[in-house]
């Protein structure tokens, strides 16, 4: 059976390889894009590939784009780099946390091709890195809830623990506490970016188990979905998904990418492009609320209020003083609220939420 | 201590907990008690996940454009049996080898599902009905779980006792049971091996887009690509640990179904268990208890077909 698995994937790459090679352009830069999840998944995937076709809608002309879809993470990730690289593109984007280390070799072994890990923190001297700053809007999206719950208790169902999804949560926390001390989670680990059914069965779990707002970080729209069915509110996920929650999504912490690949591209053209990291959030239009909705005008304004001050910069959702889970101040290192680095490691909760981290 | 197997053991006998098992063991009861059907016949064919995934697609064009469930079943169920015929036409036709045939399904099912559904994304369908009789729906306790499931569901109750019926009271299941022991004997009895290893094949493609189907119908009411997340190999798997037996195939997919809802139900308890523990728990209760039923058993534990896989070609 393994042998016959390798036949059959040696066959799909040489017939993709082939593909891909036979379409030239003199000129144009060639840019590959890795995704984790289907481009159709409504959620990181899609979020990407908008950016993607952003990207070429504005250099029309000037680049051309492949990408790969469904890429897992892990070893695997490299061979389906290497594949973009040997296919003639030299700007290459990897749309998801696990794809670092395979970045990371791939751009070890080819240094006159550019690479951009999106979510990682590692970087080499032609790989960069990008990020959004996902977590100011969970922290509008904390206050809202904080404010719309009825039962005090917050579903949230969760893919993996890395800093991102860790950050997240607690700055989720964070926001709640603001407005509502009484607020608790109750949190699901899923395992998995994207498993629909999956993600349905926590979130009718969590509801019977009294959460009366969803909250998720995982890609798509199942929990949204079920929230509808059973009159609950929830936040849509990395896209807006108020098509399947028309009286349950409050609103939805999106991200655009297109203006950031935008430049980038444009920066290998013109010979500018260097190693760096970027970290964009409300105030650069790489984070964006989706419409507030399915609330009352106070709770709106309280929202737009914030979004305002985060985008500004008089309101930081990382504020000092933090203390942590077992009640210790946390340092701040970033003077009045926690710093980048502190941020994008984050594998502790803040006081007040109720489970253990995975693997701590 | 007590009071926290209290608290278990009241979410475990709770409605809400036993209607989510409900719907998410449904998908793969149907797959693999059409996979059953296949491999008794003597034919193993890997490509479920490829079969269901295409179902899915179809299931929910159907749906889309008719407006009703049970044209979206049906056109689910039509993929999936299309598909298992070019799998039944190559390796039962052309003698190809049915273990990469199934994996090349599989990887050829996803990608034309997504071809297929590219167009659904993002569309809305009204969900598959829930059956409602108004004294017995309304019962307390058990009302909702006995009778106020969606038609998958008892559909997926009658399918496996129609099939435990066919393999073990009919004379034509005698047949293609004895076809899957032994090819060789059965087509020197002048049974025609490779026609009921087809009808087989198209009997499990139809399961498996039946099964594909009811995840966009009935459990996530919309279409994404990849929706199936490996269900399709775990009916497969299923089937083997049920050492291929209709009545074991159904303790261990509702198993499965109980123990994966239970594993995300626990974590907000916060007992302290690992949460990877109980991702894996799914999989570890599934293989001990069929094992140890399998054991209890004796000898009459497995009724694995003595040609699985193995290709006939008759000689003429």
């Amino acid at each position: 059976m393994k042998k016959w698995n390798v036949v059959a994937i040696g066959a799909v790459l040489a017939l993709a390889t082939a593909t891909f090679g036979a379409s030239y352009a003199a000129d144009k830069l060639k840019v590959g894009f890795i995704y984790v999840g289907p481009i159709g998944d409504l959620g990181w995937s899609y979020q990407h590939d908008l950016g993607r076709k952003a990207m070429e809608k504005a250099l029309a002309g000037k680049v051309e784009t492949t990408y790969l879809e469904n890429v897992p993470e892990g070893a695997d990730a490299e061979r389906s780099i290497e594949q973009l690289v040997r296919a003639g593109n030299k700007l290459i984007f990897t749309t998801s946390f696990g794809f670092m280390d395979a970045t990371l070799k791939v751009a070890n072994k080819y240094p006159n091709v550019f690479f951009e890990h999106a979510t990682g923190f590692k970087r080499a001297k032609n790989m960069s890195t990008y990020a959004a700053r996902f977590y100011e809007g969970r922290y509008i999206q904390g206050q809202i809830a904080g404010k719309m719950t009825k039962s005090n208790i917050i579903g949230y169902i969760v893919s993996f623990p890395i800093p991102e999804v860790i950050s997240n949560i607690n700055a989720t926390m964070l926001g709640a506490q603001s407005v509502n001390p009484k607020v608790k989670f109750k949190i699901i680990w899923v395992n998995s970016w994207f498993d629909p059914g999956k993600e349905a069965d926590a979130a009718k779990t969590l509801i019977d188990q009294g959460a009366d707002i969803l909250t998720q970080h995982t890609d798509s729209p199942a929990a949204t979905q079920v929230a509808e069915q059973r009159g609950v509110h929830s936040f849509g996920e990395s896209s807006d998904m108020i098509k399947f929650g028309p009286h349950a999504q409050l609103t939805a912490d999106t991200d655009y990418w297109g203006g950031y690949y935008t430049k980038r591209a444009e920066d290998v053209l013109d010979g500018k492009w260097k190693s760096e990291d970027t970290w964009g959030g409300l105030d650069s239009g790489m984070v964006v609320m989706a419409p507030y909705t399915n609330m009352p005008d106070d709770v709106k304004k309280m929202a737009m209020d914030t979004e305002a001050a985060i985008k500004s910069g008089s309101l930081h959702p990382f504020k000092c003083p933090i203390t942590d889970q077992d009640g210790k101040t946390v340092e701040c290192k970033g003077g009045s609220h926690l710093d980048p680095g502190q941020i994008l490691s984050m594998n502790w909760y803040v006081k007040g939420i109720d489970d253990k981290i995975p693997g701590k | 201590m007590l009071e926290t197997l209290s608290n278990i053991l009241h979410l475990i006998f709770s409605e809400s907990f036993i209607l989510t098992v409900v719907t998410a063991s449904t998908p793969l009861l149907l797959a693999s008690s059409g996979e059953l059907v296949v491999e008794r016949s003597g034919v193993l064919n890997l490509g479920v996940e490829g079969m269901m995934i295409v179902g899915a697609a179809c299931g929910f064009a159907g749906t889309y454009w008719s407006g009703s469930t049970l044209v979206g079943a049906l056109c689910g169920m039509l993929a999936g049996a299309m598909l298992s015929a070019i799998f039944g036409i190559l390796t039962l036709g052309l003698a190809v080898n049915q273990v990469a045939t199934g994996l090349a399904l599989t990887i050829f099912g996803v990608g034309l599902s997504g071809l297929i559904g590219a167009q659904f994304v993002g569309e809305r369908i009204v969900p598959a009905a829930h059956l409602y009789l108004p004294a017995l729906t309304s019962i307390p306790g058990i009302g909702r779980i006995v009778f106020g499931e969606d038609p998958f569901v008892y559909v997926s109750i009658a399918l496996i006792i129609g099939i435990w019926l066919f393999l073990y009271r009919t004379r034509a299941g005698l047949v293609l049971r004895a076809v899957g022991d032994n090819h060789a004997s059965a087509h020197a009895l002048g049974y025609p091996v490779l026609r009921l290893r087809m009808l087989a094949v198209l009997f499990g493609g139809a399961c498996a887009g039946l099964a594909g189907a009811y995840l966009p119908l009935a459990y996530t009411p919309f279409f994404i690509p990849g929706m199936t997340s490996g269900r399709g190999w775990i009916a497969l798997a299923l089937v083997v640990f049920a050492s291929w037996r209709p009545g074991r195939l159904v303790i261990g997919a509702y198993l499965f179904g109980a123990v994966s809802i239970l594993g995300l139900a626990l974590q907000p308890l916060q007992l302290g268990i690992p949460q990877q523990v109980m991702n894996m728990l799914p999989y570890l209760a599934t293989v001990v208890v069929l094992v140890l039923i399998s054991r209890a058993r004796g000898t009459a534990g497995s009724a694995a077909p003595a040609s699985l896989g193995m290709v006939f070609v008759p000689d003429r």
